[in-house]
């Protein structure tokens, strides 16, 4: 005979007994899995980023569909939107949780916060962290090398050559938190996200007293205390000579803003509320078209 | 002539610009900061407040737990301060303040020049006062003295180890304390043979100081030191790391950590250390002051000096006179030396130098591609792969990183030193360290839990 059928037809027949073979052995050990961790896999968006606290998306489906209660579990990425999709598909209560987005919160520019030294290392915050405090005189302040932007997958973190500091574009910023474990100095905090990216936050870190901020960095907080006493809805608290703006409380009414002596307040997407003198003028027209 | 077997770099050892300069006595400062953490486990806790009245010698850092040491005011007057400032490094730290009045001492500190040789205490009476004195490790690691005096049960002790070797180059505050205090380096040594019960000890010096070794031999001629050999070593560094000095002098090696020098028999002080205990059990005299030597080839005088803890570190630089230009200052010396951004800050127990290069000198060189020549391999005096290590911590790969044993790195930077691609090896390789440690810690302490 022919080698070349003989070795079609061996090939081919042994194909065939194996197939059968697996067919029934496939049948026999089949793992039982629940269909619905595909169709919810599918309905992530698959970064794999960790953000939710599990090792990637599938993880993070099987444990959707296996708990009976979901609260706990939610995925920035996708937001509350797609959570509650896929807890009505499961038939589950999804957890509402407001979107949130990763702010970096120094203001110590080169030129508000000028270098005292020269460091030439390995070009890491991590690094930089194990020697000393940096090249500033300021022991919070950011660092300035970036390791943020490489932990972040989303491309939303940008390092400013200009200013030294990073800067988060909050379009792209999935508050998947990955910056906020990297950062050495705990500068990034997840705060709530305002509608058209506004936001009202101090920049600053400094736990020293005003006069040794002073000293190192023109844009840090002083710890004064104007901003706490100027907020009507209670939410800035003074710890350890800082301001800190509980995200939760404040409001946006931005009268903190102008009464900050540093600047260490920031305001974001929003314009500031007029000056003084201009003040009381604004909040008669205010009361007037209300009267109206 | 004996050294440790492997690793090592051969760095000039510059100690010519300070090593003739006899130990002067610093004039007192004006005010001293005292950090509440000069030493390696739980911070002290300040025990005085702002107001009081100090005397030298009186405690103002209280020791926490077992693994922690007492600080002591170097000077006498009023507390005019307890709050976080600086250090070298511009960390905050917990500091007491102390402005300097006049220079009163505790009356129980014996200040009479005469050297008492005979000890007749108890091991534990010994370790006792020892504990009492805030005694650290002062070749540079600060580990408290009496936890390594303190034997494990079930352990015994062989030889005592007296490193002598002062490896880092420019640094000559140990060789200057054994050439002009060696009845005060060998008493100690005796102190310390007897608190751990030991009949022999080696004091270690390399042979680039043989005025050391000659001195310390006669001293022991003459006053009939029994048990104490000097014993010269090759000269190589990091020779002056414990684990290194160990395998010179005894040939045997430590196993990885956590086990101890005490596991092969050895129990290792400095000869700094030596006299501080020698004050301490002898002169009831706790820890107030050391040897520190201000080096550099640009400056304008060199010294050793006897300086008490807490003296501006800018006092002493003022003084050797910094050059003009971009400097690099250190805490230590070159190779192990941390760099000093905040000059305001005090002198601490574990700093015996204080070394001034220039800009030029310190700049690193343009970091190139690893080419893979094993260098780094070769030089490590702890058996590892430097090339590997730092890799896997720049990948955040701590499991491979612990499996290559990262954590039983010494930090000693000879793998920096010899890169030809000026790779910054051990930056990423402290990283990886400190990262498997602390998972190892916790890894520790879950399983206890358990």
């Amino acid at each position: 005979m022919n080698p070349l059928i003989l070795t079609v037809l061996t090939l081919g027949v042994l194909g065939v007994l194996l197939a059968v073979v697996l067919y029934f052995v496939a049948q026999k050990f089949k793992v039982e899995e629940d269909p619905r961790i595909d169709e919810v896999e599918k309905m992530l968006p698959g970064a794999n980023c960790g953000g939710c606290g599990f090792a990637g998306c599938r993880a993070m489906s099987e444990a959707l569909v296996k708990n009976d209660n979901i609260d706990s579990l939610f995925c920035p990425v996708a937001g509350g939107e797609v959570m509650k999709s896929i807890a009505g598909y499961l038939g589950k209560s999804a957890a509402e949780k407001a979107p949130m987005v990763a702010t970096m919160r120094c203001g110590g520019t080169c030129q508000k916060r000028p270098k005292v030294n020269h460091y030439d290392g390995a070009l890491s915050c991590a690094v930089v962290n194990t020697f000393y405090i940096g090249e500033s005189g300021c022991a919070f302040g950011c660092i300035g090398y970036g390791d943020c932007v490489q932990a972040c997958k989303f491309g939303a973190m940008s390092l400013n050559p200009e200013t030294g500091l990073v800067e988060i574009d909050p379009d792209k910023c999935t508050a998947c938190g990955a910056c906020v474990k990297t950062c050495p100095k705990a500068l990034i905090e997840l705060r709530k996200k305002w509608p058209k990216n506004r936001a009202v936050y101090v920049a600053c870190r400094s736990k020293n007293r005003g006069s040794v901020v002073m000293k190192v960095c023109k844009a840090g907080c002083i710890g004064c205390g104007k901003c706490a006493k100027a907020c009507p809805f209670g939410a800035i608290t003074i710890d350890s000579y800082l301001a800190y703006i509980n995200p939760d409380k404040c409001k946006l009414c931005r009268k903190c803003v102008n009464e900050c002596p540093t600047g260490a307040i920031v305001l974001k997407n929003m314009e500031p509320l007029p000056k003084e003198p201009a003040a009381p003028k604004a909040v008669e027209s205010k009361s007037e078209t209300a009267n109206k | 002539m004996r050294t440790f077997p492997i690793g090592g770099i051969h760095p000039h050892d510059n100690k010519e610009w300070s090593k003739d300069k006899a130990i002067e006595v610093l004039e007192l400062p004006d005010e001293v900061k005292l950090p509440m953490v000069q030493h390696i486990g739980a911070p002290a806790t300040p025990i005085v407040q702002k107001g009081d009245k100090v005397l030298v010698g009186q405690v103002v850092g209280q020791s926490v737990g077992f693994v922690s040491a007492n600080i002591h005011s170097p000077v006498s007057g009023t507390v005019t301060n307890v709050d976080m400032f600086p250090n070298g490094q511009g960390q905050r730290r917990m500091m007491v303040v102390i402005k300097r009045e006049g220079d009163e001492w505790l009356e129980t500190i014996d200040r009479t020049p005469d050297h008492k040789r005979e000890c007749k205490l108890e091991p534990k009476e010994i370790i006792a006062k020892i504990k009492d004195a805030g005694i650290v490790g002062l070749g540079g690691a600060q580990f408290p003295t009496h936890v390594k005096l303190s034997i494990p049960d079930g352990q015994k002790a062989e030889v005592v180890v007296i490193n002598g070797v002062e490896c880092e180059p420019y640094l000559t505050s140990d060789y200057r304390t054994m050439l002009e205090r060696a009845e005060m380096v060998l008493t100690g040594t005796e102190i310390v043979m007897r608190a751990v019960g030991v009949e022999r000890a080696v004091i270690g010096v390399e042979n680039n100081k043989p005025d050391a070794i000659k001195h310390l031999r006669e001293v022991i001629a003459r006053d009939g030191y029994r048990g104490i050999e000097v014993m010269p070593l090759k000269m190589r560094y990091p020779q002056g790391g414990e684990k290194q000095l160990i395998a010179a002098v005894t040939g045997r090696q430590v196993p990885p950590p956590p086990a101890l020098p005490i596991s092969v028999g050895a129990v290792v002080c400095n000869v700094s250390t030596c006299v501080a205990i020698y004050e301490a059990v002898q002169k009831n005299k706790p820890l107030i002051e050391r040897v520190v030597t201000v080096t550099g080839k640009h400056l304008k005088t060199t010294h050793n000096y006897l300086a008490r803890f807490g003296t501006s570190v800018s006092r002493l630089f003022e003084l050797a006179g910094i050059p003009e230009g971009d400097v690099k200052l250190l805490n230590g010396g070159p190779m192990m030396g941390r760099s000093v951004v905040d000059i305001t800050a005090p002198l601490i127990k574990g700093c015996s130098g204080l070394t001034v290069i220039t800009g030029e000198e310190a700049a690193r060189g343009k970091e190139l591609s690893c080419i893979k020549c094993g260098k780094c391999v070769e030089v490590c005096p702890m058996g590892l792969e430097p090339y590997i290590l730092s890799k896997l911590a720049k990948l955040q790969k701590w499991d491979m990183a612990e499996e290559h044993n990262t954590v039983d790195c010494i930090e000693c930077g000879c793998c920096s030193y010899t890169c030809p691609s000026y790779l910054p090896l051990l930056d990423y390789i402290r990283i990886g360290k400190q990262t498997v440690s602390t998972i190892v810690r916790a890894r520790a302490a879950a399983n206890n839990k358990r």
